[in-house]
C-alpha cells in the first residue's frame, strides 16, 4: 500500500487557464508514488447547458473545455503514469471518453484505459413532481413541467472502483467536487467506507484542490496588503497526502503564486457554512479543529479533519427554464455626467412603468453604485457629484422575450430621445436557467463504472 | 492600553462564497494576535447591520480560533442567487469587500510585543 499520494489540480472551473496543468504534470513526473491529476470543470449551470446540447446532438453534451485541458498533458500523463480524474463528462461522460480516445489516436498515442462513471442523472428516474416534493428551499420546481437537468452529487466510491479496475483516465458527470481527490485516495490507501476521519481528510484535500489556484495565491492578491508574485504564471496546487490523512499543500517549483497560512485558510473556508458540518455524499466533514502550519516556503501542512457518517440523502441540482434575461447599457461622461445619467435612469423607469407595469427593472450606475448596491435605497441617495464617467446598466427578466426587449428598445432609444451625450449602447438577451437544490434518497442513485479501451 | 482605529482590510483578509441565495464570508486575521479584538467587535449583529440593505433573514458567525478566522453565513442576500439575480455580481463575490471596509479598534502594543518576544525565542 502507498505511504504517500500526490494529487495535482489542473483546473478549478470550466473557464480556467488551460496551460496551468503543464507545470503541475512536470512536477508530478519527478515524484515517486501514486500520482493523480484532477480537473474540476462543472459548475451548476454547465451541466444544464450540456444537457440541452445533448438533446440537440447525442454525440455532444460533455464539457467543451475537455480538449483544451486534456490535449496538452495527455501524452505525458500516460507516459509517466499520472492518472487523470475529471468531471468534464457533464451530461454525456461516454461521449467525453470517446473524445479522449480519439484525442489519443490523433496524437499517435496508444489507446488509454478510460473509465466512465454514470448514474448521477435523475431525469427518467424522478418526475418533475417527485423532484418538486424534494426541493430544499424555495419553490422553483413547484409549477415546473420540463426538467432540463437533474443530477445527484455522487461520491468517491465509483471513482475509486474505476481506478481499482486499472483506469488511467476517469471521466465523470456530476460528483461532489472533492470526490475527484477522495476517489484516488480511497483507491491508493484502501480506506474503509466507515473510516470517517480518513474520508474527512480526503474530502478536505479535495476541497482545497477543487478551485485550482484559489489555494496558491489566485483570487487573493490585494496590493499592498496582500502581495502575490508572478500572477501571470500562477502555480496550481499539488497536495501530498499521507495514509493517516495529514496533508501538505504545495505548488510546482519555479511558478508564481503563494502558498502560506493565509492563502490556505481562505480556500479552506470557501463556500463553507457550518465548519463543523460540511455535508458530502461520503462523509460529514468537520474542519473546526483543523490546523494550518507553514513548514517551509510554499509548503503548508493541514491536519485535524474529523468525520461523521454521511447523511441519509444525497444532494441534487435541478435546472429548469428560467426565461430570458435582458441587459442594456449606456454611458454618460464628462461634466455633469451623474445628473444626466440619473435623468436617463428616471426616464427609463417612467417609460417602463407605462409599457410593462409588472416588469421588475434593475438599474445600476457602474462607477457610482453597482455590485455593492441593492437596487433600492442606494440608488435613491444623491450620487457623488464628481462622478464623471458613469455607465448605466438596466436588467430585467421575464418568461416573455418580447417583454424584456421592450426594456432594451427603451434604452437604445435614449440615443435620440434621452439626455445629452448618451453613448455606447450595448444590449443583450440571454436565456436563463433556474436551479433548485433537492435532497434525494440514496436508493435513486445508481452509480456504475464502464471501462473503455484496452483491459489492463 | 493604546488603541487605534483601522479599517478591517488593513489587518484581515476575506473571501466570499455562494450557495444558492446564501452567502458566506471567511474573515481571516493576518496576525492571529488580532483575533480577540475582532471576536469582540465583528459580531453577527454588526455584520447584519453592514448588509442591512440586502435584508438578510439570518446571520450566523462561526468562530475558528485555531485558524484565527471567522465564517459568516448570511441567508437570502443574493437576490435569489446567481441564476436568478438581476445584478452584475450574482455570486456576491465582491461582497467580502463591503465587510472589509468597516472600522475596528485594535491595540497597538500587544501585537508588536508578541512579535518581538517571538523573535527573541
Amino acid at each position: 500500500m502507498a505511504s504517500k499520494v500526490f494529487i495535482g489540480a489542473g483546473a478549478g472551473f470550466a473557464g480556467d487557464r488551460t496551460d496551468a496543468a503543464g507545470p503541475v504534470v512536470d512536477a508530478l513526473a519527478r515524484l515517486a508514488g501514486p500520482r493523480f491529476l484532477m480537473f474540476e470543470t462543472l459548475a451548476e449551470r454547465t451541466l444544464a447547458l450540456s444537457q440541452l446540447e445533448r438533446r440537440r446532438d447525442p454525440r455532444r453534451g460533455f464539457n467543451p473545455a475537455l480538449d483544451r485541458f486534456i490535449a496538452p498533458v495527455l501524452a505525458r500523463c500516460l507516459r509517466d503514469e499520472i492518472r487523470i480524474i475529471g468531471n468534464f463528462g457533464a451530461a454525456n461522460p461516454r461521449a467525453a471518453a470517446a473524445r479522449i480516445l480519439a484525442l489519443a489516436r490523433e496524437q499517435g498515442l496508444r489507446p488509454p484505459r478510460v473509465a466512465v462513471v454514470e448514474g448521477d442523472d435523475l431525469t427518467g428516474i424522478l418526475s418533475a413532481k417527485q423532484l418538486a416534493a424534494r426541493e430544499t428551499a424555495g419553490a422553483i420546481l413547484r409549477d415546473a413541467t420540463d426538467i432540463i437537468s437533474a443530477n445527484l452529487y455522487l461520491g468517491a466510491g465509483p471513482i475509486a472502483q474505476a481506478l481499482d479496475q486499472g483506469a488511467e483516465i476517469v471521466v465523470t458527470g456530476r460528483v461532489a467536487d472533492s470526490a475527484l481527490a477522495l476517489g484516488p485516495l480511497i483507491h491508493a490507501f484502501r480506506w474503509r467506507s466507515d473510516d470517517w476521519d480518513r474520508l474527512a481528510a480526503g474530502t478536505l484535500a479535495g476541497h482545497l484542490l477543487e478551485c485550482g489556484a484559489q489555494v496558491t495565491g489566485g483570487y487573493f492578491a490585494d496590493p499592498p496588503y496582500k502581495e502575490v508574485s508572478a500572477m501571470a504564471d500562477l502555480g496550481y496546487p499539488i497536495a501530498e497526502i499521507y495514509a493517516d490523512g495529514d496533508l501538505v499543500i504545495t505548488k510546482p517549483p519555479g511558478t508564481g503564486g503563494r502558498v502560506d497560512r493565509l492563502t490556505v485558510i481562505e480556500q479552506l473556508l470557501y463556500e463553507i457554512h457550518d465548519p463543523a458540518a460540511y455535508l458530502g455524499p461520503d462523509v460529514v466533514l468537520d474542519i473546526s479543529a483543523v490546523t494550518v502550519e507553514e513548514l517551509a516556503p510554499d509548503r503548508v501542512r493541514v491536519r485535524g479533519a474529523r468525520g461523521r457518517p454521511a447523511p441519509e440523502t444525497l444532494k441534487a441540482t435541478v435546472c429548469v427554464d428560467g426565461g430570458m434575461l435582458g441587459e442594456a447599457e449606456i454611458s454618460y461622461a464628462g461634466p455633469n455626467a451623474a445628473a444626466r445619467a440619473r435623468l436617463a435612469a428616471e426616464t427609463i423607469r417612467e417609460r417602463m412603468r407605462k409599457r410593462a407595469p409588472g416588469l421588475v427593472v434593475r438599474t445600476d450606475a457602474i462607477g457610482v453604485i453597482s455590485v455593492l448596491g441593492d437596487n433600492g435605497a442606494a440608488l435613491a441617495e444623491p450620487w457623488p457629484s464628481g462622478a464623471a464617467d458613469v455607465r448605466l446598466r438596466f436588467a430585467a427578466q421575464s418568461a416573455s422575450a418580447a417583454e424584456v426587449e421592450l426594456l432594451l428598445d427603451e434604452v437604445e432609444a435614449l440615443y435620440c430621445a434621452g439626455p445629452a451625450g448618451g453613448a455606447g449602447v450595448r444590449r443583450r438577451l440571454t436565456p436563463r436557467l433556474a436551479s433548485a437544490s433537492c435532497l434525494v434518497e440514496r436508493k435513486f442513485a445508481s452509480p456504475r463504472v464502464v471501462l473503455l479501451g484496452d483491459a489492463p | 492600553m493604546t488603541t487605534k482605529t483601522v479599517k478591517l482590510y488593513e489587518i484581515a483578509n476575506a473571501r466570499s462564497g455562494d450557495k444558492g441565495n446564501r452567502l458566506n464570508i471567511a474573515l481571516v486575521c493576518r496576525d492571529p494576535a488580532h483575533y480577540p479584538a475582532l471576536a469582540q467587535q465583528v459580531t453577527a449583529d454588526r455584520v447584519a447591520a453592514v448588509f442591512a440593505g440586502r435584508r438578510p433573514t439570518r446571520v450566523m458567525r462561526y468562530e475558528l480560533p485555531k485558524l484565527a478566522a471567522f465564517n459568516f453565513v448570511l441567508d437570502d442576500v443574493l437576490e435569489g442567487g446567481v441564476n436568478a439575480s438581476l445584478g452584475l455580481d450574482g455570486h456576491g463575490k465582491s461582497l467580502s469587500y463591503l465587510l472589509l471596509d468597516i472600522p475596528v479598534q485594535v491595540a497597538v502594543e500587544p501585537v508588536h510585543a508578541l512579535r518581538a518576544s517571538a523573535q527573541i525565542v
